[in-house]
């Protein structure tokens, strides 16, 4: 009885959803206030019953209810109540009952904080996001229900993937998909401008928070998945290039251009038509994204085919999307004129180049994700792009960024007199190139690849140029705006990321190792000592074999690490769970392999650099986001008019 | 700079981040595609040797050699038609094992592939969607689903 309730909050739901695209859309079209009156009501019931829905099925995930298939292939008695929660979005058919409770939330929250839009604009946007619930939930009902009986009932699940059983895995999806689905917000804002046939200052200062909402939680989210990679694959690799993981970057760089693109839009009336294009595009990669992990069109062609029905609704859900996107566009576009112009040095000029940068390695990382897919599709063998490829394609635009970054954050609008600041930016120069080489030659006695000292002197150039002007304005005791702050934030955190990558990329060691207890091994420095060995460590619903490691440096401890074999009982997988040592300058990592017999077992001991700023530099860069979400212009109930002036402090503040 | 000029300006720049993109991507394309060959390609001498590719199967039951206490490992794929040799040395992925399907990383060398990688994936029921095929084409028996 109750998974059918579940299964009838998403048929209500999807009514009204229906009625949500309807009403706004129709409304706005033919000037019917009642009807645009109805969406606001129609968005808050869709996130009742989605919610509802959502509720059920963690219900049934709580106590056990396995005569509902989707809980009984991915639960167990035995799962800690902790990740039987976690276990809803574990699999692709609760997963997509995520992504359309989280579309509902934003949908709410627009409808909630929008009043102050025009009533027929607010309409369309709520319209638009309606559509997009109607496409998911529909999707969802018809191919991939999670509420799915089956009959007789199995006494006992088949457990979740053991590599899912981890907190940071709990929070990672509804971050991602908080950011993924976040897009649609930017996406519905652009549509509704097209359908509007106008795009002015507030349209940008609307979308502007939205699109940064959004953007952070993705930040966080492929954080978040880079961080649990790292340590729970047993690997100790923080990015693979894996298309999972891709997918997610493409719309990450798609959102970041677009926020960049919207600053001119707001400050300066320009790049609008521009603007709506990368708002339809990070909407649509973020799509695509969804799609290539949770279809499994990505890592199996065959799964394609297999089940070819949920395969063409996935198809026809994007194709109609993109192309009825795109069209609009065409067809609205040319009408959107520009006004004003900008002088070849100019702020303008930076983001403009910002774009081109970003939308070309999003692009890049786009064709070398989907070619294996191309090729397999036409027979032309089966290939694998390799890391290296993507490396290329990622370094060759985001390294002249990076400098673009560090000088543009100091261009005035319009035209820039950089000749001002050039004295402070090349002292800053200098100071970087001069401390990258005392980091790498003092500090790791080496040069490293042929990129890290130009890593090491990007990021802390980026970094102290964002402290530049806050620093100044400090002394000064000038106020300083939240947006132009956690711009000068976010770039920080860039510049911090950058030296993580730097470091580790550079200066990390890995050995596989064939050690017993009593054995020692050394490396950077460090003597890593295998203690002894415990069998049979229990777990909730694991025995581990578990190994003992003392760390010391120069005779002196350092950390004890235990790593264990994680045996699980329903699933009868291994799973390794490392040992990490964590320090300011460096993680030491230990994971344990296979018995080896005469006592021995292989071991990966590592040494990594500095890993951890490159997920503290996101967590700053999200962070960064927040600040400027929350300024004060966003919040104004009236329009806020802003002149640009040619290089006067106001026309800085970004 | 009048609007013409600037939007001039700016079609001349996104041309050419186009062109450098594209001349970037074609160079490290052509140097990082590994092809995936299937143990009987490997046998009838399809596959080059001294190149790095990829080589998929089933590995054989029985067929896991190591002496012990060390990390050299040496066993057999198949794709139920033809065998090949494979040897690593290092750590091996968690759900490695004999009935399993695996893809390595490596070279091959006089009719012995040398992997510096292999590869099991997170899922027991998992099989690699190269293995599969390679496996359906031999095998009268279906290959068991693929699940991501």
């Amino acid at each position: 009885m109750i998974p059918e309730l579940g299964t009838l909050a998403m048929v209500i739901a999807l009514l009204l959803a229906a009625a949500q695209g309807f009403f706004g859309i129709a409304g706005a079209h033919w000037n019917r206030q009642s009807w645009m009156q109805a969406v606001g009501t129609a968005v808050t019931g869709v996130w009742v019953f989605v919610t509802f829905a959502f509720g059920i099925l963690t219900y049934s995930f709580i106590v056990h209810d396995y005569s509902i298939a989707y809980v009984a292939t991915n639960s167990n008695d035995e799962l800690p109540l902790m990740y039987r929660i976690a276990a809803v979005w574990g699999a692709h058919e609760g997963s997509l009952l995520l992504w359309i409770e989280i579309l509902s939330t934003w949908a709410l929250l627009v409808a909630i904080f929008s009043k102050s839009l025009p009533v027929a604009f607010r309409a369309r946007v709520l319209g638009v996001l309606g559509v997009i619930g109607v496409g998911f939930t529909s999707f969802t009902l018809l191919t991939s229900s999670p509420f799915l009986r089956e009959i007789p009932a199995k006494l006992e699940g088949a457990d979740l993937n053991p590599i899912l059983q981890d907190p940071a895995l709990a929070i990672h999806p509804p971050m991602l998909y908080m950011g993924y689905v976040g897009t649609s917000v930017a996406f519905a804002f652009a549509i509704a401008a097209m359908l509007s046939g106008r795009i002015d200052p507030s349209w940008s200062r609307w979308t502007r928070p939205w699109t940064v909402a959004a953007w952070m939680c993705l930040t966080v989210g492929i954080a978040l998945g880079s961080w649990w990679a790292y340590y729970e694959l047993g690997w100790g690799g923080w990015w693979f290039w894996d298309p999972v993981e891709n997918a997610s970057f493409m719309p990450w760089l798609a959102s970041t251009a677009l926020i960049h693109s919207l600053a001119v839009t707001e400050k300066r009336g320009l790049f609008k038509s521009w603007t709506l294009l990368l708002a339809i595009f990070a909407f649509s990669l973020s799509l695509v994204g969804t799609f290539l992990v949770r279809s499994g069109v990505l890592v199996s062609v065959h799964a394609f085919a297999s089940d070819p029905q949920r395969g063409m609704f996935i198809l026809g859900l994007l194709l109609f999307f993109i192309v009825g996107s795109l069209t609009l566009y065409a067809w609205r576009a040319p009408s959107l004129k520009m006004d004003g112009g900008f002088e070849t040095v100019s702020r303008e000029s930076f983001l403009l180049l910002n774009n081109a940068l970003l939308f070309a390695t999003a692009l890049l990382i786009l064709l070398g994700t989907l070619w294996p897919l191309f090729m397999d599709m036409f027979n032309l063998g089966k290939i694998s792009v390799g890391p290296p490829y993507f490396n290329i394609v990622f370094l060759v635009p985001t390294l002249p960024l990076l400098v673009l970054m560090g000088v543009g954050m100091h261009a005035a609008w319009r035209r820039a007199a950089l000749a001002s600041r050039a004295r402070m930016l090349w002292m800053i120069a200098g100071g970087a190139v001069l401390l990258a080489l005392v980091i790498t030659l003092g500090f790791y006695h080496s040069i490293g690849l042929p990129l890290t000292v130009v890593g090491f002197a990007g990021g802390l150039f980026v970094m102290g140029s964002a402290l530049v002007d806050p620093v100044t304005r400090l002394r000064n005791r000038q106020p300083i705006s939240r947006s132009a702050l956690g711009m000068a934030v976010a770039h920080f955190g860039i510049g911090v990321f950058v030296i993580g990558i730097s470091g580790v990329a550079s200066y990390k060691i890995e050995k596989d190792v064939s050690m017993g207890p009593g054995d020692s091994t050394q490396i950077a420095g460090y003597t890593f000592n295998f203690k002894d060995t415990r069998t049979n460590v229990p777990g909730p619903n694991y025995v581990a074999t578990q190994a003992n490691v003392e760390i010391t440096r120069d005779g002196a401890k350092v950390a004890d690490l235990s790593t264990e074999k994680r045996q699980f009982k329903i699933q009868s997988m291994p799973m390794t769970h490392a040992g990490i040592a964590v320090a300011w300058n460096r993680d030491l990592f230990v994971a344990l392999g296979d018995d080896l017999g005469a006592n021995k077992w292989s071991m990966r001991l590592q040494y990594k650099p500095l890993v951890r700023y490159i997920w503290i530099g996101a967590v700053i860069v999200a962070l960064g986001g927040l600040i400027a979400m929350m300024d004060r212009r966003y919040r104004a109930k009236v329009p806020v008019t802003e002149p640009a002036t040619d290089a006067g402090a106001a026309g800085r503040v970004a | 700079m009048t609007p013409r000029r600037k939007r001039l300006f700016a079609i001349l720049g996104i041309l050419a981040g186009v062109g450098i993109a594209t001349a970037v991507a074609l160079k490290a394309f052509d140097n990082n595609l590994q092809y995936f060959y299937d143990p009987s390609e490997v046998a009838s001498g399809k596959a080059p040797s001294d190149k790095a590719i990829r080589v998929g199967g089933m590995v054989t039951k029985g067929s896991v050699a190591r002496a012990p206490g060390s990390l050299e490992i040496s066993f057999v794929i198949t794709d139920f038609a033809k065998n090949v040799t494979v040897k690593y040395n290092g750590v091996l992925p968690d759900l490695f094992r004999e009935g399993q399907g695996i893809i390595a990383h490596g070279q091959l060398k006089d009719g012995v592939f040398v992997a510096d990688e292999v590869l099991a994936k997170h899922d027991e029921k998992y099989m690699p969607p190269e293995v599969a095929k390679s496996l359906k084409k031999q095998a009268p028996a279906p290959a068991p689903e693929g699940r991501t």
